[in-house]
């Protein structure tokens, strides 16, 4: 698959039903171009995963995830000495001088790869994704650099290794705090919002088959007349999708507001939310 | 080219946006795989490798704009242009001009409800050329243009007439009629962002690049003055508020790392075993997390009415994150408004709340820190406990009444810290009836709070006494 521009970044991700607006395009063309990173920020639920799944799909890529969360270390995330292994090899052969077997436990085979030495080592060309990133401690963002910006990883017993084949990265965030400098400087930086009512369309349809054109657009549109409310969570992409499959379901053919408030549920997740949602757009608050 | 670019990161950098010499690199390097002919590629190009922020992308869109601005669209209706420019500061054109005005409110109409930019793009041309009224060579932003031919048009009017265009003739909904009114809203935006675009490209025109920047440069939203950010400033700062409080919550949770607690003697004997009965490995339990108690108090009187909206929002923010947090609001005289925030709750009705339920005003709704700081003594004095951390925000100025200082040395004794913060700046400390030395003296740290980057700042720094044991200082 040839990215040679925006437009044919644009058609591929299309052809992997992934509906990208242009901005998203062409930072994704200039990531595989510049063999950077991208750093992918914005509300939860917008498609910011689905855009490295995607991009996987279409480069024929294996996908390799790194799930952040707090407390995540060096020996999850990149590599860890496997010592039971090592322990064995040393009772096994008790003959050996210690150089011998020092030396040998020290080797590949007694390596266990964490996702980010995986996609280093791997001949095939790979996408990585490290997953909401804001997650990890800013000590820990340190062991994402040497990565992010020369594609090794140094093993102090073995020596630095290097990327065989230039991963994809994808890093994404739902901004709970503040990246570091060093790290943003390694990254193309893409804010994805939620989309405008045009693209929402055509996501619609594109990911739920059967729905008519006016009842995308309507969809579309109270999604956005929700999202303008001050809430605890704004219905992300998935939910609006959600929605119009359960409007489907129930062969509904026109929103209107008794649809609206029997299925608020599926758009929101607080009490609280459904109340203030009801209460502006409803005549009927009380549910 | 090059030098266009270059200027362009500078003007950035001027207004705040930090851009390493890295990224000016990755933009070079990615300029050059890009066709240069497409502007919108041009601009996510340039966004996605300088700007690593979205709180800074309101002035990289200006920037932008500015330096990157395509010729206005003016040639075809010079002579029109002219022909109003000699009336230029009177009303609306005379007699013929009238006509014309309703045909130029048809197109916009016609371009707006069919959705067709380039129309669009024509007709705000031709809008802009009769009714802003340019003068070359005026030092100006362009925003009295915008809205000089934003009256012109009669907006409202063109609100009007443009759900007429969207509902149609039929009857409709409550609920119908809501989303057409967003999307009309939404419509008119365009129209507002194009007329803008519009204006500053004749100035660029006019009056060159680095002239029409200089105008329009902004602080960036972290250096706004707390007391003087106007409302979309505040809706900005909401967005960075959240990942502040989450960082504040960290740093007064955290305490002096002790290498482990007491000695567990249960674990210590069951290691012993491995190595014969002789404990060489004792156990400890881990030290029972910190869980600090955080009071806030609150200054709500008017002359701290933008701050304390925004401090009100921070406490909001910050209710999340701390089970033990109470809040206090105080004008002359104090009132707990704990129950006001929280999870769930609307920050707005959280606001009406304290204006209409809380008791903060006693006498005449003047502050008084003095008779504030003693009502709150004798009230929640007794729940103060040498874990408790008070923040005060207010600007200490007392109206000329007793400080009443004594006071807060006797809260400090019983807290684990007080700090306050002050929007003011430090030198207008101690000018008029600002008492802040006579507080600053019993508190653990006062601070200068006039941004939201001084906020971070005091985030950052801030580290506090461990809680005292009872009874030992």
């Amino acid at each position: 698959m040839s990215l040679d521009s925006p437009q044919e970044v644009a058609g591929a991700l299309r052809a992997a039903s992934y509906l990208p607006d242009a901005r998203i395009a062409q930072v994704v063309f200039l990531a595989a171009r510049l063999d950077k990173p991208v750093l992918v920020e914005g509300p939860a639920g917008v498609g910011k995963t689905e855009l490295a799944k995607a991009m996987a799909a279409v480069t024929e890529r294996r996908l390799i995830r790194l799930q952040c969360y707090e407390g995540l270390d060096e020996a999850k995330a990149l590599y860890e000495w496997n010592y039971k292994k090592q322990l064995l090899r040393i009772q096994a052969d008790a003959d050996h001088d210690w150089d011998t077997i020092s030396h040998d436990i020290f080797s590949e085979d007694f390596l266990l790869t964490r996702p980010l030495l995986e996609a280093i080592r791997s001949t095939d060309p790979v996408v990585l994704l490290i997953d909401e990133v804001d997650r990890v401690e800013v000590e820990t963002e340190a062991l994402l650099l040497e990565v992010l910006s020369d594609f090794q990883v140094s093993i102090p017993e073995l020596g630095t290794m290097t990327a065989v084949t230039r991963p994809m990265v994808f890093l994404t965030s739902n901004n709970t705090r503040e990246l570091s400098e060093a790290l943003k400087r390694r990254c193309l930086f893409l804010h994805i919002d939620y989309p405008d009512p045009a693209r929402e369309t055509e996501i619609l349809k594109a990911r739920v088959p059967g729905l008519s054109d006016h009842l995308a657009d309507q969809v579309a549109r109270v999604a956005r007349s929700i999202r303008s409310l001050d809430l605890k969570k704004a219905p992300s992409v998935s939910e609006t999708i959600d929605w119009a499959r359960t409007l489907i379901a129930l062969s509904v053919e026109e929103v209107d507001e008794e649809v609206l408030g029997d299925t608020f549920h599926v758009l929101l997740k607080y009490q609280v939310d459904i109340e203030r949602a009801a209460k502006e757009l409803t005549s009927n608050p009380a549910r | 080219m090059l030098r266009v670019v270059t200027g362009f990161i500078d003007e950035l950098r001027h207004s705040g946006v930090p851009v390493s010499m890295v990224e000016t690199l990755d933009a070079m390097r990615a300029l050059e795989t890009i066709g240069l002919t497409d502007r919108e590629e041009l601009r996510e190009t340039l966004r996605a490798t300088l700007v690593k922020n979205l709180r800074h992308e309101r002035a990289f869109d200006t920037a932008f704009d500015v330096y990157f601005s395509t010729l206005p669209r003016q040639e075809e209706h010079d002579d029109v242009g002219e022909q109003f420019a000699g009336s230029g500061g009177g009303g609306p054109g005379s007699g013929g001009g009238d006509a014309d005005l309703e045909d130029l409110v048809a197109a916009l109409l016609d371009s707006l409800a069919g959705l067709d930019d380039e129309a669009l793009r024509r007709a705000v041309g031709e809008a802009v050329s009769r009714l802003a009224g340019m003068e070359p060579g005026r030092p100006v932003g362009g925003t009295y243009y915008l809205y000089r031919t934003m009256r012109r048009l009669d907006m409202e009017r063109l609100e009007e007439l443009l759900m007429q265009a969207m509902l149609g003739e039929h009857e409709v909904t409550e609920f119908e009629r809501r989303l057409v009114t967003e999307e009309v809203a939404a419509r008119l935006e365009t129209l507002r962002a194009e007329i803008e675009e519009e204006i500053r490209r004749r100035l660029v025109a006019d009056r060159g690049r680095e002239a029409v920047a200089r105008t329009l440069r902004r602080p960036l939203v972290e250096d706004v003055d707390l007391m003087h950010a106007t409302a979309s400033d505040l809706a900005e700062m909401e967005a960075a508020i959240g990942p502040l409080t989450r960082k504040l919550a960290a740093r007064l949770a955290r305490r002096r790392r002790r290498r482990s607690g007491r000695l567990d003697f249960r674990r210590t004997v069951r290691r012993s075993l491995a190595t014969g009965g002789v404990p060489a490995d004792p156990q400890f339990r881990h030290p029972r997390p910190h869980r600090p108690e955080v009071w806030l108090l609150c200054d709500v009187s008017g002359s701290m009415a933008t701050f304390s909206r925004f401090t009100l929002q921070f406490t909001h923010a910050m209710s999340t994150h701390f089970s033990k947090l109470r809040s206090f609001a105080f004008v002359d005289t104090i009132d707990e408004v704990t129950d006001f925030f929280g999870p769930g709750i609307d920050f707005g009705s959280a606001v009406a709340r304290i204006t209409t339920e809380a008791e903060v005003v006693w006498l005449d709704g003047h502050s008084d820190y003095g008779n504030s700081l003693e009502t709150f003594l004798s009230r929640y004095g007794r729940q103060i406990t040498p874990r408790t951390t008070l923040i005060v925000t207010g600007d200490a100025r007392n109206n000329y009444r007793p400080p009443r200082d004594g006071v807060l040395a006797d809260i400090a004794k019983a807290a684990r810290a007080v700090i306050w913060l002050n929007p003011e700046p430090h030198a207008y400390w101690d000018t008029g009836d600002s008492t802040m030395s006579h507080y600053a003296r019993h508190c653990t740290s006062v601070h200068e709070v006039r941004t939201l980057r001084q906020l971070e700042r005091f985030v950052e720094e801030l580290t506090l006494p461990t809680a005292r044991g009872s009874g030992n200082r």
